[in-house]
Protein backbone atom coordinates (compact mmCIF):
# COMPACT_ATOMS: atom_id res chain seq x y z
CA UNK A 1 0.00 0.00 0.00
CA UNK A 2 2.93 2.54 1.17
CA UNK A 3 4.12 1.29 -2.76
CA UNK A 4 1.16 2.89 -4.09
CA UNK A 5 0.76 5.94 -2.38
CA UNK A 6 4.36 7.08 -3.09
CA UNK A 7 3.88 6.23 -6.62
CA UNK A 8 0.78 8.47 -6.53
CA UNK A 9 2.31 11.17 -4.85
CA UNK A 10 5.41 11.12 -7.79
CA UNK A 11 2.91 10.39 -10.45
CA UNK A 12 0.93 13.47 -8.97
CA UNK A 13 3.37 15.85 -8.43
CA UNK A 14 5.58 15.06 -11.70
CA UNK A 15 1.74 15.97 -13.07
CA UNK A 16 1.80 19.47 -11.67
CA UNK A 17 5.61 20.26 -12.59
CA UNK A 18 4.92 19.69 -15.73
CA UNK A 19 1.88 21.84 -15.77
CA UNK A 20 3.40 24.51 -13.52
CA UNK A 21 6.51 24.57 -16.13
CA UNK A 22 4.94 25.24 -19.35
CA UNK A 23 6.02 21.67 -20.54
CA UNK A 24 2.16 20.39 -21.62
CA UNK A 25 2.61 23.50 -24.13
CA UNK A 26 3.75 22.23 -27.23
CA UNK A 27 4.59 25.58 -28.88
CA UNK A 28 7.37 25.87 -25.71
CA UNK A 29 8.63 22.76 -26.88
CA UNK A 30 8.84 23.22 -30.04
CA UNK A 31 10.36 26.65 -29.40
CA UNK A 32 13.10 25.12 -27.30
CA UNK A 33 13.73 22.57 -30.19
CA UNK A 34 13.31 25.33 -33.08
CA UNK A 35 16.91 27.14 -32.73
CA UNK A 36 16.51 28.82 -35.92
CA UNK A 37 13.25 30.18 -35.07
CA UNK A 38 12.48 32.26 -32.49
CA UNK A 39 14.02 30.23 -29.74
CA UNK A 40 12.42 29.29 -26.20
CA UNK A 41 14.91 28.45 -23.40
CA UNK A 42 12.07 27.77 -21.00
CA UNK A 43 13.32 23.93 -21.46
CA UNK A 44 16.90 24.64 -20.23
CA UNK A 45 15.61 25.53 -16.87
CA UNK A 46 12.96 22.92 -16.78
CA UNK A 47 15.71 20.14 -17.00
CA UNK A 48 18.48 22.34 -15.10
CA UNK A 49 15.64 22.60 -12.29
CA UNK A 50 14.65 18.73 -12.23
CA UNK A 51 18.10 17.72 -12.00
CA UNK A 52 18.84 19.36 -9.22
CA UNK A 53 16.91 17.41 -6.44
CA UNK A 54 17.56 14.07 -8.38
CA UNK A 55 21.67 14.58 -8.12
CA UNK A 56 20.62 14.96 -4.44
CA UNK A 57 18.55 12.06 -4.48
CA UNK A 58 21.71 9.45 -6.28
CA UNK A 59 23.78 11.12 -3.40
CA UNK A 60 21.39 10.15 -0.26
CA UNK A 61 21.13 6.24 -2.36
CA UNK A 62 24.92 5.85 -1.71
CA UNK A 63 23.94 6.78 2.34
CA UNK A 64 21.42 4.17 2.39
CA UNK A 65 21.18 0.22 1.65
CA UNK A 66 17.27 0.10 0.27
CA UNK A 67 14.28 2.50 -0.28
CA UNK A 68 12.06 3.24 2.28
CA UNK A 69 9.52 0.39 0.90
CA UNK A 70 12.73 -1.94 1.33
CA UNK A 71 13.59 -1.87 -2.67
CA UNK A 72 16.90 -2.20 -3.79
CA UNK A 73 18.32 1.33 -5.52
CA UNK A 74 18.64 0.75 -9.26
CA UNK A 75 21.94 -0.79 -10.65
CA UNK A 76 24.01 1.36 -12.61
CA UNK A 77 22.81 0.34 -16.30
CA UNK A 78 25.31 -1.92 -18.20
CA UNK A 79 27.29 1.57 -19.63
CA UNK A 80 27.93 -0.12 -23.31
CA UNK A 81 25.53 2.42 -25.52
CA UNK A 82 24.41 0.17 -28.08
CA UNK A 83 23.07 0.84 -31.31
CA UNK A 84 19.10 0.58 -30.08
CA UNK A 85 20.11 3.30 -28.05
CA UNK A 86 20.56 5.26 -30.40
CA UNK A 87 17.85 4.85 -33.03
CA UNK A 88 15.42 4.95 -30.46
CA UNK A 89 16.24 8.54 -29.48
CA UNK A 90 16.45 9.73 -33.10
CA UNK A 91 13.20 8.34 -33.44
CA UNK A 92 11.60 9.89 -30.56
CA UNK A 93 13.50 13.15 -30.84
CA UNK A 94 12.22 13.02 -34.59
CA UNK A 95 8.37 12.89 -32.72
CA UNK A 96 8.97 14.85 -29.96
CA UNK A 97 9.73 17.84 -32.47
CA UNK A 98 6.85 17.18 -35.18
CA UNK A 99 4.52 17.18 -32.36
CA UNK A 100 5.81 19.36 -28.85
CA UNK A 101 4.84 16.33 -26.83
CA UNK A 102 6.53 13.30 -24.96
CA UNK A 103 5.39 10.79 -22.79
CA UNK A 104 4.66 12.41 -19.48
CA UNK A 105 2.97 15.34 -20.56
CA UNK A 106 1.31 13.81 -23.42
CA UNK A 107 -0.60 11.84 -20.22
CA UNK A 108 -0.40 14.57 -17.85
CA UNK A 109 -2.30 16.69 -20.66
CA UNK A 110 -5.04 13.81 -20.86
CA UNK A 111 -7.89 16.26 -19.78
CA UNK A 112 -7.64 19.25 -21.35
CA UNK A 113 -5.81 17.47 -24.74
CA UNK A 114 -8.94 16.79 -26.85
CA UNK A 115 -8.82 14.62 -29.96
CA UNK A 116 -5.54 15.64 -30.84
CA UNK A 117 -3.75 14.93 -27.42
CA UNK A 118 -6.09 11.19 -27.31
CA UNK A 119 -4.81 10.32 -30.82
CA UNK A 120 -1.39 11.03 -30.15
CA UNK A 121 -1.41 9.12 -27.14
CA UNK A 122 -3.64 6.23 -28.66
CA UNK A 123 -0.60 6.47 -31.34
CA UNK A 124 2.44 6.46 -28.95
CA UNK A 125 0.52 3.05 -27.69
CA UNK A 126 0.25 1.46 -30.86
CA UNK A 127 4.29 2.41 -31.41
CA UNK A 128 5.14 1.03 -28.24
CA UNK A 129 3.18 -2.51 -28.94
CA UNK A 130 5.67 -2.48 -32.47
CA UNK A 131 8.41 -1.68 -30.99
CA UNK A 132 9.60 -5.14 -29.87
CA UNK A 133 9.63 -6.68 -33.27
CA UNK A 134 11.25 -3.44 -34.57
CA UNK A 135 14.29 -4.21 -32.31
CA UNK A 136 14.83 -8.03 -33.06
CA UNK A 137 14.65 -6.85 -36.69
CA UNK A 138 17.44 -3.74 -35.73
CA UNK A 139 19.38 -6.59 -33.65
CA UNK A 140 18.94 -8.71 -36.99
CA UNK A 141 20.62 -5.95 -39.49
CA UNK A 142 23.29 -5.29 -36.54
CA UNK A 143 24.65 -8.51 -36.27
CA UNK A 144 24.45 -9.39 -40.05
CA UNK B 1 14.11 41.71 -15.52
CA UNK B 2 13.92 37.64 -16.31
CA UNK B 3 10.54 36.22 -18.22
CA UNK B 4 8.01 34.75 -15.68
CA UNK B 5 7.91 31.91 -18.28
CA UNK B 6 11.32 31.23 -16.96
CA UNK B 7 10.77 31.25 -12.98
CA UNK B 8 7.77 29.06 -13.79
CA UNK B 9 9.58 26.49 -15.56
CA UNK B 10 12.51 26.32 -12.82
CA UNK B 11 9.91 25.74 -10.34
CA UNK B 12 8.04 23.07 -12.48
CA UNK B 13 11.55 21.61 -13.17
CA UNK B 14 12.37 21.39 -9.06
CA UNK B 15 8.57 19.83 -8.78
CA UNK B 16 9.48 16.92 -11.60
CA UNK B 17 12.92 16.53 -10.01
CA UNK B 18 11.32 16.06 -6.22
CA UNK B 19 9.12 13.84 -7.85
CA UNK B 20 11.90 11.73 -8.98
CA UNK B 21 13.53 11.85 -6.01
CA UNK B 22 10.28 10.49 -4.13
CA UNK B 23 9.68 7.51 -6.65
CA UNK B 24 13.59 6.75 -5.88
CA UNK B 25 14.11 7.03 -2.08
CA UNK B 26 10.59 5.82 -1.17
CA UNK B 27 10.40 3.10 -4.22
CA UNK B 28 13.64 2.35 -5.23
CA UNK B 29 12.48 2.67 -8.69
CA UNK B 30 13.23 5.44 -11.78
CA UNK B 31 10.93 7.80 -12.89
CA UNK B 32 10.82 7.32 -16.66
CA UNK B 33 7.42 7.64 -18.04
CA UNK B 34 7.90 6.06 -21.44
CA UNK B 35 8.84 2.98 -18.96
CA UNK B 36 6.01 3.57 -16.97
CA UNK B 37 3.54 3.42 -19.46
CA UNK B 38 5.42 0.87 -21.71
CA UNK B 39 5.40 -1.94 -19.16
CA UNK B 40 1.70 -1.47 -19.32
CA UNK B 41 1.22 -1.40 -22.45
CA UNK B 42 3.47 -4.52 -23.58
CA UNK B 43 2.88 -6.39 -19.85
CA UNK B 44 7.10 -6.14 -19.49
CA UNK B 45 5.87 -4.90 -16.52
CA UNK B 46 2.89 -6.76 -15.35
CA UNK B 47 3.98 -7.17 -12.22
CA UNK B 48 3.59 -3.86 -10.27
CA UNK B 49 0.97 -2.93 -12.17
CA UNK B 50 -1.04 -1.26 -9.04
CA UNK B 51 2.06 1.18 -8.27
CA UNK B 52 2.00 2.25 -12.69
CA UNK B 53 -1.59 2.40 -12.31
CA UNK B 54 -1.12 4.59 -9.46
CA UNK B 55 1.42 6.89 -10.61
CA UNK B 56 -0.52 7.54 -13.88
CA UNK B 57 -3.79 7.97 -12.64
CA UNK B 58 -2.72 10.46 -10.84
CA UNK B 59 -0.31 11.95 -13.59
CA UNK B 60 -3.69 12.74 -15.11
CA UNK B 61 -5.67 13.43 -12.01
CA UNK B 62 -3.45 15.92 -10.50
CA UNK B 63 -2.84 18.65 -13.41
CA UNK B 64 -6.91 18.47 -13.89
CA UNK B 65 -7.48 19.11 -10.85
CA UNK B 66 -4.91 22.61 -10.96
CA UNK B 67 -6.90 23.46 -14.19
CA UNK B 68 -9.25 26.05 -12.06
CA UNK B 69 -6.27 27.63 -10.56
CA UNK B 70 -5.46 29.19 -13.67
CA UNK B 71 -7.81 32.44 -15.21
CA UNK B 72 -6.78 31.99 -18.84
CA UNK B 73 -7.41 28.75 -20.83
CA UNK B 74 -4.63 26.33 -20.78
CA UNK B 75 -3.47 24.48 -23.49
CA UNK B 76 -1.85 22.23 -25.49
CA UNK B 77 -1.25 24.22 -28.89
CA UNK B 78 -1.10 20.55 -30.53
CA UNK B 79 -1.41 20.76 -34.39
CA UNK B 80 -4.67 20.25 -35.79
CA UNK B 81 -2.97 17.96 -38.55
CA UNK B 82 -4.06 14.49 -37.38
CA UNK B 83 -1.37 12.86 -39.76
CA UNK B 84 1.85 14.64 -38.17
CA UNK B 85 -0.08 13.90 -34.40
CA UNK B 86 -0.45 10.23 -35.88
CA UNK B 87 3.35 10.07 -37.06
CA UNK B 88 4.70 12.48 -33.82
CA UNK B 89 3.03 9.22 -31.52
CA UNK B 90 4.07 6.57 -33.19
CA UNK B 91 7.83 7.65 -33.61
CA UNK B 92 7.46 8.57 -29.44
CA UNK B 93 5.95 5.09 -28.84
CA UNK B 94 8.67 3.18 -31.26
CA UNK B 95 11.82 5.29 -30.63
CA UNK B 96 11.44 5.61 -26.56
CA UNK B 97 10.87 1.79 -26.10
CA UNK B 98 14.31 1.02 -28.50
CA UNK B 99 15.97 3.59 -26.08
CA UNK B 100 14.30 2.23 -23.05
CA UNK B 101 13.62 5.71 -22.34
CA UNK B 102 12.47 9.42 -22.92
CA UNK B 103 13.05 12.53 -21.22
CA UNK B 104 12.26 12.31 -17.64
CA UNK B 105 14.11 8.96 -17.58
CA UNK B 106 17.08 9.56 -19.75
CA UNK B 107 17.19 13.51 -18.99
CA UNK B 108 16.30 13.99 -15.75
CA UNK B 109 17.11 10.52 -13.82
CA UNK B 110 20.06 9.53 -16.15
CA UNK B 111 21.68 12.88 -16.18
CA UNK B 112 21.63 14.07 -12.70
CA UNK B 113 23.30 10.19 -12.29
CA UNK B 114 26.02 11.40 -14.82
CA UNK B 115 24.94 8.04 -17.09
CA UNK B 116 26.78 8.00 -20.24
CA UNK B 117 23.84 6.14 -21.45
CA UNK B 118 21.10 9.11 -20.54
CA UNK B 119 23.54 12.02 -21.74
CA UNK B 120 24.01 9.97 -25.07
CA UNK B 121 20.67 9.94 -25.51
CA UNK B 122 19.30 13.32 -24.39
CA UNK B 123 21.82 14.51 -26.83
CA UNK B 124 20.55 12.39 -29.60
CA UNK B 125 16.95 13.04 -29.08
CA UNK B 126 17.58 16.85 -28.90
CA UNK B 127 19.54 17.19 -31.97
CA UNK B 128 16.37 14.65 -33.79
CA UNK B 129 14.43 17.04 -32.56
CA UNK B 130 16.31 20.19 -33.46
CA UNK B 131 16.84 18.82 -36.95
CA UNK B 132 12.92 17.77 -37.33
CA UNK B 133 12.45 22.01 -36.63
CA UNK B 134 14.45 22.63 -39.42
CA UNK B 135 13.15 20.06 -41.75
CA UNK B 136 9.14 20.01 -41.05
CA UNK B 137 8.85 23.85 -40.10
CA UNK B 138 11.45 26.11 -41.83
CA UNK B 139 12.13 24.00 -45.23
CA UNK B 140 7.98 22.18 -45.81
CA UNK B 141 6.54 24.05 -43.35
CA UNK B 142 4.15 21.75 -42.16
CA UNK B 143 4.56 22.00 -38.01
Amino acid sequence: MTRILIAALAGGLFGAGLLVSGMTDTTKVQGWLDVFGAWDPTLAFVLGGAILPMMLAWHLTTRRERAITGETFPARPDPRLGHNLIVGSVLFGAGWGLVGLCPGPAIASLSWGGTGGVTFILAMIAGMLVAKPIRLRIDQIAAA
Amino acid sequence: MIPMDWIWGLVGGLMIGTAAAIFLLGNGRIMGASGLIGGLVDRSGWGNWPERAAFLAALVAVPALMLPLYNVPVSTNITSNLGIVIAGGLLVGIGTRLANGCTSGHGVCGISRFSLRGIVATVFYLLAGGITMVLFRHLLGVI
